[in-house]
């Protein structure tokens, strides 16, 4: 993980306006993402993930405000660029988003060729002819027929309207992009289409990538770095197989032992409890009410997100018991 | 003689479907027929745990609210201890609306806001007046509370449900149905909307009933969990069974093309194993289903004959029903 970094983010804290109070859905998160990455961000509903993302290209809801932190996209200083800036220079050029449920995203009104012209002059003054010939060149790369560009979002499956967005998310031939729960709402059979096509892209068209999801089996299949979210907090990061392997934080070995795994015959487990209430969160660790090794301390302080070795992070002040408690049973 | 083997059927068989069809009219008053359910033999066994897998598109949701009755069959019977549900009248029908109930899916997702957990546990006995007083409802409502650990039952029966967090009112959704005290539960993804580290605590609940002598159909499309609740289980496609056989056999070995491929794409929590997508394409209509083998435009072993015939469901080991040219 010693490549240089194309995406760094520094102390992120993310507040939302709500009825009830301010809610802080992001917390104090660092991170960054090597040239030619692939970081699997995994939590529940909830934890942060979809806010981290629309907060690094500045596409956050109006009533949500960053309180402070940093984020460098390809040396950009993103919370300083202005509207115009981003478009111009940051949004699709060097980092796209692929929104959830983005299925939906495309207009019912507009044929599939019209969005990617949208899009584009968005963004650069492209001409038409240029744009379509580029949009049918990438349909072809994300196996969905050039003809398509002449449909309606009707007309297609969600496995082709999710091969789509991809493909909107690849016109102006970004460094890195984000996809948000890309696969949820398709069939099992569909969605390993999509993991397929997404190695292969990201080899064709070198890469860095974000991948959102709650789902750990599916993040098992798109990552080589791995971070774990709760409650707006990252509590570890770490390369695929250590993470999978020799977790540190025990939400993060609780989440792993819940997953059904279809090679076994053994029930999955559960953690008891519900993720905390973000505009009156417990004091200390927020998973200390849920977590089976809280101690005093996990309810006082919030524990620091500290280098175990190999650029494996936790936050977490049990650390050594969580290694020892995960390997006695 | 008939009527001796019928007889010997409905202790070894909870229900049965013979030949079951299930078309809707497509909307807009065409001549089209969505062929939900299209030809489908089923049996559960009384006092075991059966699945049934799908895909959306599948057929496996209007194939459980066909064992309920709440669907009507085109053609075809749906058998419940040897008898006809879609005859049964007066007591005999009351009765089985008690003994099977079904879990649903957030059954809560469009509920009046003021409705609280008393009322959603209450339901049921209140439209089948299965209780003689208040305090045998109350009594009632707090056992189902207290077994889906919603306790100290007062505490919950009067917060509204749409106070709750999800995992609360799926649980919630259990003890309505459990208050009933039914026989046989029907659960349809029961737990496809919650959070994982929460699953695990609703599947516990249920496989807990499983010593009372409680038989159980689950439906999802998740095979992991249903490998691990169910005894037997059946994979659905496009309106028809294509294998069924022990939930440990078929997820270790598959035979049919189309459990292989579902089977090779369902990811695990391991980095080392990658998924596989050993079919193309996505699961056609079902107002027009392809000829022969309904799976054939999308398998990867598809023959001339795929295309021309319409393979059975037949015997290959014992126990292993598979709907292919090709299996053995």
């Amino acid at each position: 993980m010693s490549s240089s970094r194309v995406l760094e983010v520094r102390g992120l804290t993310v507040e939302f306006e709500t009825a009830r109070g301010p809610l802080r859905a992001v917390n104090n998160v660092s991170f960054w993402l090597g040239d030619g990455e692939s970081l699997g961000l995994v939590g529940e509903s909830g934890s942060g993930k979809t806010t981290l993302a629309t907060s690094i290209l500045r596409l956050l809801a109006p009533n949500a405000r960053v309180v402070s932190g940093e984020v460098i996209v390809d040396g950009m200083d993103v919370l300083r660029m202005s509207e115009a800036e981003l478009n111009s220079k940051l949004r699709w050029r060097v980092i796209s988003y692929v929104p959830q449920a983005s299925q939906n995203a495309l207009d019912p009104l507009y044929k599939v060729g019209d969005q990617f012209v949208e899009t584009v002059r968005a963004h650069t003054n492209m001409g038409v002819a240029e744009i379509l010939e580029r949009a049918g060149e990438l349909l072809e790369q994300v196996n969905v027929e050039r003809s398509k560009l002449n449909s309606y979002p009707w007309q297609l499956s969600g496995g082709q309207k999710q091969r789509i967005m991809i493909a909107l998310a690849l016109i102006l031939k970004p460094k890195i992009i984000i996809l948000d729960e890309p696969t949820t709402a398709l069939d099992t059979i569909v969605q390993a289409q999509i993991i397929e096509l997404f190695r292969k892209l990201k080899e064709y068209e070198r890469l860095s990538t974000i991948f959102i999801s709650h789902d750990v089996s599916v993040i098992a299949n798109v990552s080589n770095k791995v971070g774990v979210m709760y409650a707006g907090r990252l509590m570890e990061l770490g390369t695929s197989s250590e993470i999978f392997h020799r977790p540190l934080h025990p939400y993060t070995l609780g989440l792993l032992r819940s997953v059904p795994d279809m090679r076994k015959n053994t029930p999955n487990e559960f953690i008891p409890g519900t993720p905390p209430d973000l505009v009156n969160p417990p004091s200390g660790c927020p998973f200390n009410p849920r977590c089976p090794l809280a101690q005093d301390i996990c309810r006082r302080e919030m524990p620091k997100f500290e280098d175990y070795g190999g650029e494996h992070y936790a936050a977490c002040w049990m650390v050594p018991a969580t290694v020892a408690y995960s390997s006695g049973r | 003689m008939e009527e001796l083997v019928s007889q010997k059927r409905s202790e070894t068989e909870l229900f049965r479907t013979e030949n079951l069809v299930v078309y809707f009219k497509v909307r807009g008053g065409s001549k089209l027929f969505v062929h939900a359910v299209d030809g489908v033999d089923f049996t559960a066994k009384p006092r075991r745990s059966t699945g049934i897998v799908g895909e959306s598109g599948s057929g496996k949701t209007t194939l459980a609210k066909a064992l309920l009755g709440v669907v009507k069959p085109t053609s075809g019977k749906v058998l419940f201890e040897g008898r006809d549900i879609n005859a049964l009248k007066g007591d005999a029908l009351r009765d089985f609306r008690r003994r099977v109930q079904m879990v649903y899916q957030d059954p809560f997702d469009a509920i009046d806001p003021l409705y609280s957990v008393y009322d959603a546990v209450a339901e049921g006995l209140r439209i089948l007046r299965l209780y003689s007083s208040k305090e045998e409802l109350d009594e009632r409502v707090a056992r189902a509370l207290e077994a889906v650990k919603l306790t100290p039952w007062s505490e919950y029966a009067y917060r509204r449900i749409t106070a709750l967090s999800g995992g609360q009112r799926q649980r919630v959704a259990v003890a309505r149905t459990l208050a009933m005290d039914p026989e046989v539960f029907i659960l349809d993804e029961p737990v496809s909307m919650l959070d994982a580290s929460v699953k695990g605590e609703i599947i516990k609940l249920m496989d807990n009933l499983k010593p009372n002598g409680k038989s159980f159909i689950m439906i999802s499309h998740d095979i992991a969990t249903v490998r691990f609740f169910t005894d037997e289980l059946a994979v659905m496609y496009l309106g028809k069974i294509v294998e069924s056989g022990p939930s440990g056999e078929v997820v270790s070995e598959p035979l049919h093309p189309y459990t292989q491929a579902l089977i090779a794409a369902v990811p695990v929590p391991d980095p080392s194993v990658s998924v596989r997508s050993l079919a193309k394409g996505e699961i056609p209509s079902a107002v027009a289903p392809p000829s022969g083998c309904r799976f054939h435009p999308r398998c990867p072993l598809a023959q001339e004959i795929c295309s021309a015939r319409e393979p059975e469901l037949r015997e290959v080991r014992p126990g292993r029903f598979v709907a292919c040219h090709f299996a053995s």
